[in-house]
C-alpha cells in the first residue's frame, strides 16, 4: 500500500513541480526572473534576425536568381530592422537592468516588478504580433492591409510593455536605493540603465502618438500619412540611428563599470564618466525631433553655422559620450594593477563595434557623403545591433554567477567574444564600403565594387554570429545546470 | 563640547525617497505628456502644412480646419474649465487625507471621478455636434486620433479616483503619497487637455 502511495506520489511530484515552476515563472514579481525572461525572449529573436540577414545576404550574392519574392524581401528587410531594434536592443537592455539594478542598489525587490512583468508581456505579445503580421506581408510596405493594422498594433503593444518596465526600473533607483546611498554613487551599470530608462520615458510615448496617428490613419482612411508606405517614413526614426543611441546606454555603462573592477581601482574622475554616459542620452533630441540633421557644406558662414550646429547637436554629441567613457575605461586599466576579466573582453569589442556604428551614422549624416538610402545605414545597424550582442555576452557571464550562482569559463566568454567581432566585421564592413549601393533591395545591386565577393562575406558574417549566438546559448545553459559554482559573496571575484 | 562635536561622525547621507508611487506616477505623467505633446507637435506640423485660403475676415489663414465644420466652443471651454476643478478636487483630497478626515477625502474623490466622468461625456458631445465621420479628411482623421486619445487618458485618471476612492472608504489614509499621485496624475490631465484645448479647440 505505502508502495503505491510512494509510486503514486512519485509519479505525480515531477509533473506537479513542472507545473509549479511553471506557474512560478509567469507569475513572478523576482526580478532576476523578469529580467531573465526578457533577455531570454530576446535571444530568440536575435536568432530571428540573424537568420534574416543570412537569407537576404544568400539572396544577394547571385541577384539574377531569386530565392525570395519582392513581397518577401520588403518584408525580410522589415523584420531585420525592427528585430534589430525592438527585439533585440530594447529587452536586452531592460533584461539585464531588471536582473542586475535591484542588487546593485540594494533593494530587495523591484519597484512595481507586476508592472515590469505586465511590460515583458505586453512585449512579448507585440513581438508576436509583429513577427506573424511581417510573416503575413503585413510590415512596413506590406501588401497584406489587415496583417498592416496588425503590426501597427503588435509595436504598439510592445512600446507600451517597454515604457511600463522603463517607469518600474526608474522608479526602483529613484525609490529603492539602500540608506545613504546617493544616486551620483550607485555603480555605473545602474547609472547607465536609469539613463537609458529615463530616455526611453521621453522618447517612444512620442513613437506612440506617431503610431496612433499612423494606425488610425490605415485602418479608417489612408488619408494622411501616406498609408503602407508611409510607416517607414513616420515611425522608421524609432528603428533607426540615433534612437538606437539610447537602447545601447546600458552597454556603454558596461564597459564604465567593468574597467575599474580589471584595474582594481576606484574609477578616476567618475564624475567624468558619469557625464560621459548621460552624454549619450543627448540622442533623445535627436530623436523626438523626427528629422535627420544632416550636415549641409554649402552657402554663406551662416547657412554652414546653421546646419553645422544641429548636425553635431544631434549626431556628434552621443559619440562624445562614448568616446569619453571609453578613454576613461582606459585610464583606469593604465592606472591600476589590471589583470584580464574575461567579461570585459566581449563588452570592450561590443563597445568598440557600437562606436563604428555610432561614427558611421555621423558620416552618413554629412550630404556631401551621398550615404543617406545607401546599404552604409545597413552595416550601421548592423554594427551597433551585433556590438549591443557582444555587450550582453559580456553582461552574461559577468552577471550570471550573481544571478544563477554558476560560473561561466573564461576560455569561453572569450572565444565567444573574439569569434562574435569578426563575426560583426565580416556582416557590416563590406556595406562600409559598398556605400554607392542603394538600401533595401537584393537584385539591383550597382555599385563598383566585388559584388559576390562582399556580399558572400557578409553572409558568412551573419552565419558565423549565428553560430556565436548558438555557442553562447548552448555555454548559458550548461553552466546555469552544471558549471562550477560561485563562493557565497558572487561579487568576491570582481 | 565642541570638541566632542568635531569629533562625531558627520550624519549620514539623506535616506532615498520612498514615495514610489508618486515617482512612478511622475513618470507616467512625464510620458504621457511627451505622447499628448508629440501628437500636438504632428498636428502643428500638418496644419502648418495646408495651403492658405482667405477667412471671411479677409485675413489669409490654413485651410485646415474645414469650412463646414463648427467646433462647439461652449461645450469645449466648459470641459477645459471643468478640468481645472478637478485639480482643486484632487487637491481637496489630498488635504482631508493629510488631516485624517476619511469622509471628506472620500467625496474629494468622488467628485473628481464624477468630473473626468462629465469630461468624457462632454467629449463624446462635442463628437455627436461636429458630427464628422473620421474618414471625410485628414483634420477629421487626425482630430480623433488626438482627441480619442485624450479620452482614453481620461479614463484612466476616472479609474485611478475610483480605486483611490475606494481606498479612502476602507479607511487607508495612512499612505497619503497614493493621494499626492492621484492628485498629481490629475494636475497632468489638466495641463494635456488644457494644451490640447488651445491647439485644437481655440487656434483651430
Amino acid at each position: 500500500m505505502s508502495t503505491v502511495n510512494s509510486t503514486v506520489t512519485a509519479g505525480h511530484a515531477p509533473a506537479s513541480s513542472a507545473l509549479g515552476t511553471v506557474a512560478n515563472w509567469i507569475t513572478t514579481t523576482d526580478h532576476k526572473k523578469i529580467g531573465r525572461l526578457f533577455v531570454g525572449a530576446s535571444a530568440l529573436w536575435m536568432l530571428n534576425i540573424v537568420g534574416v540577414g543570412i537569407a537576404l545576404g544568400i539572396e544577394r550574392i547571385a541577384p539574377d536568381t531569386a530565392i525570395f519574392n519582392s513581397n518577401s524581401v520588403t518584408q525580410l528587410f522589415a523584420m531585420l530592422r525592427t528585430g534589430a531594434t525592438f527585439g533585440v536592443l530594447l529587452p536586452l537592455a531592460l533584461g539585464f537592468g531588471i536582473a542586475v539594478v535591484p542588487t546593485q542598489v540594494g533593494s530587495k525587490s523591484l519597484s512595481f516588478a507586476r508592472l515590469a512583468m505586465f511590460g515583458f508581456y505586453a512585449w512579448l505579445i507585440g513581438s508576436g504580433l509583429v513577427i506573424g503580421s511581417i510573416i503575413a506581408n503585413g510590415g512596413p510596405s506590406g501588401g497584406n492591409a489587415q496583417m498592416v493594422d496588425l503590426y501597427l498594433m503588435g509595436v504598439g503593444v510592445g512600446v507600451v510593455g517597454v515604457i511600463a518596465a522603463s517607469v518600474s526600473l526608474l522608479t526602483t533607483v529613484l525609490t529603492s536605493r539602500q540608506t545613504g546611498l546617493s544616486l551620483l554613487e550607485i555603480p555605473m551599470f545602474s547609472w547607465s540603465v536609469f539613463v537609458a530608462a529615463i530616455s526611453i520615458v521621453l522618447t517612444l510615448p512620442v513613437l506612440l502618438g506617431s503610431l496612433i496617428y499612423v494606425a488610425v490613419d490605415h485602418h479608417y482612411g489612408r488619408l494622411v500619412f501616406g498609408g503602407n508606405e508611409g510607416i517607414d517614413m513616420w515611425l522608421g526614426w524609432g528603428f533607426s540611428q540615433p534612437q538606437t543611441f539610447l537602447y545601447v546606454i546600458p552597454a556603454i555603462g558596461l564597459l564604465a563599470e567593468l574597467a575599474p573592477v580589471a584595474a582594481r581601482i576606484r574609477q578616476p574622475l567618475r564624475g567624468a564618466m558619469l557625464v560621459g554616459v548621460g552624454l549619450v542620452s543627448t540622442a533623445i533630441f535627436g530623436s523626438v525631433t523626427q528629422t535627420p540633421h544632416v550636415f549641409v557644406w554649402g552657402g554663406s558662414l551662416s547657412d554652414k553655422l546653421k546646419s553645422a550646429i544641429p548636425y553635431a547637436w544631434f549626431n556628434l554629441l552621443p559619440v562624445l559620450g562614448v568616446v569619453v567613457v571609453t578613454l576613461l575605461a582606459l585610464l583606469a586599466i593604465q592606472k591600476g594593477t589590471t589583470r584580464l576579466i574575461a567579461p570585459l573582453v566581449p563588452t570592450f569589442l561590443g563597445v568598440g563595434m557600437i562606436v563604428v556604428g555610432m561614427a558611421g551614422n555621423a558620416v552618413q549624416k554629412i550630404e556631401s557623403a551621398k550615404l543617406t538610402g545607401s546599404v552604409f545605414e545597413e552595416a550601421a545597424v548592423t554594427y551597433i545591433a551585433y556590438g549591443a550582442m557582444l555587450c550582453a555576452w559580456g553582461a552574461i557571464s559577468y552577471f550570471g554567477p550573481a544571478l544563477w550562482g554558476r560560473k561561466i569559463p573564461d576560455a569561453s566568454v572569450i572565444g565567444i567574444g573574439a569569434l562574435g567581432l569578426f563575426a560583426t566585421v565580416l556582416a557590416s564592413a563590406p556595406y562600409y564600403f559598398a556605400k554607392d549601393q542603394v538600401a533595401g533591395v537584393v537584385s539591383d545591386f550597382d555599385y563598383s565594387g566585388p559584388q559576390t565577393l562582399f556580399n558572400t562575406v557578409v553572409s558568412a558574417g551573419h552565419v558565423l554570429m549565428a553560430l556565436c549566438l548558438l555557442g553562447a546559448i548552448a555555454t548559458s545553459i550548461k553552466s546555469l545546470s552544471s558549471g562550477e559554482t560561485v563562493s557565497a559573496d558572487v561579487w568576491s571575484d570582481q | 563640547m565642541s570638541t566632542t562635536t568635531s569629533r562625531a561622525l558627520p550624519s549620514g547621507a539623506r535616506p532615498a525617497p520612498r514615495s514610489s508611487i508618486l515617482v512612478a506616477t511622475s513618470a507616467v505623467a512625464a510620458a504621457g505628456t511627451m505622447l499628448m505633446f508629440g501628437m500636438l507637435g504632428m498636428w502643428f506640423k500638418f496644419r502648418d502644412a495646408s495651403p492658405l485660403r482667405e477667412s471671411a475676415r479677409g485675413k489669409m489663414i490654413h485651410d485646415w480646419l474645414p469650412s463646414e465644420i463648427k467646433v462647439p466652443e461652449v461645450a469645449t471651454n466648459t470641459m477645459a474649465f471643468t478640468m481645472v476643478i478637478a485639480c482643486v478636487m484632487a487637491q481637496w483630497a489630498v488635504y482631508s487625507t493629510r488631516r485624517n478626515d476619511s469622509s471628506h477625502a472620500t467625496m474629494a474623490l468622488a467628485v473628481t471621478a464624477f468630473i473626468g466622468i462629465a469630461a468624457i461625456n462632454a467629449q463624446v458631445a462635442v463628437y455627436m455636434q461636429m458630427g464628422m465621420g473620421l474618414t471625410d479628411g485628414p483634420y477629421q482623421t487626425m482630430f480623433y486620433a488626438v482627441t480619442g486619445t485624450m479620452l482614453a487618458l481620461l479614463v484612466t485618471g476616472v479609474a485611478f479616483s475610483i480605486v483611490t476612492m475606494f481606498r479612502a472608504v476602507a479607511g487607508r489614509l495612512g499612505d497619503s503619497s497614493v493621494m499626492s499621485a492621484h492628485a498629481l496624475y490629475w494636475y497632468f490631465l489638466t495641463a494635456v487637455f488644457v494644451a490640447l484645448w488651445f491647439v485644437v479647440y481655440v487656434q483651430k
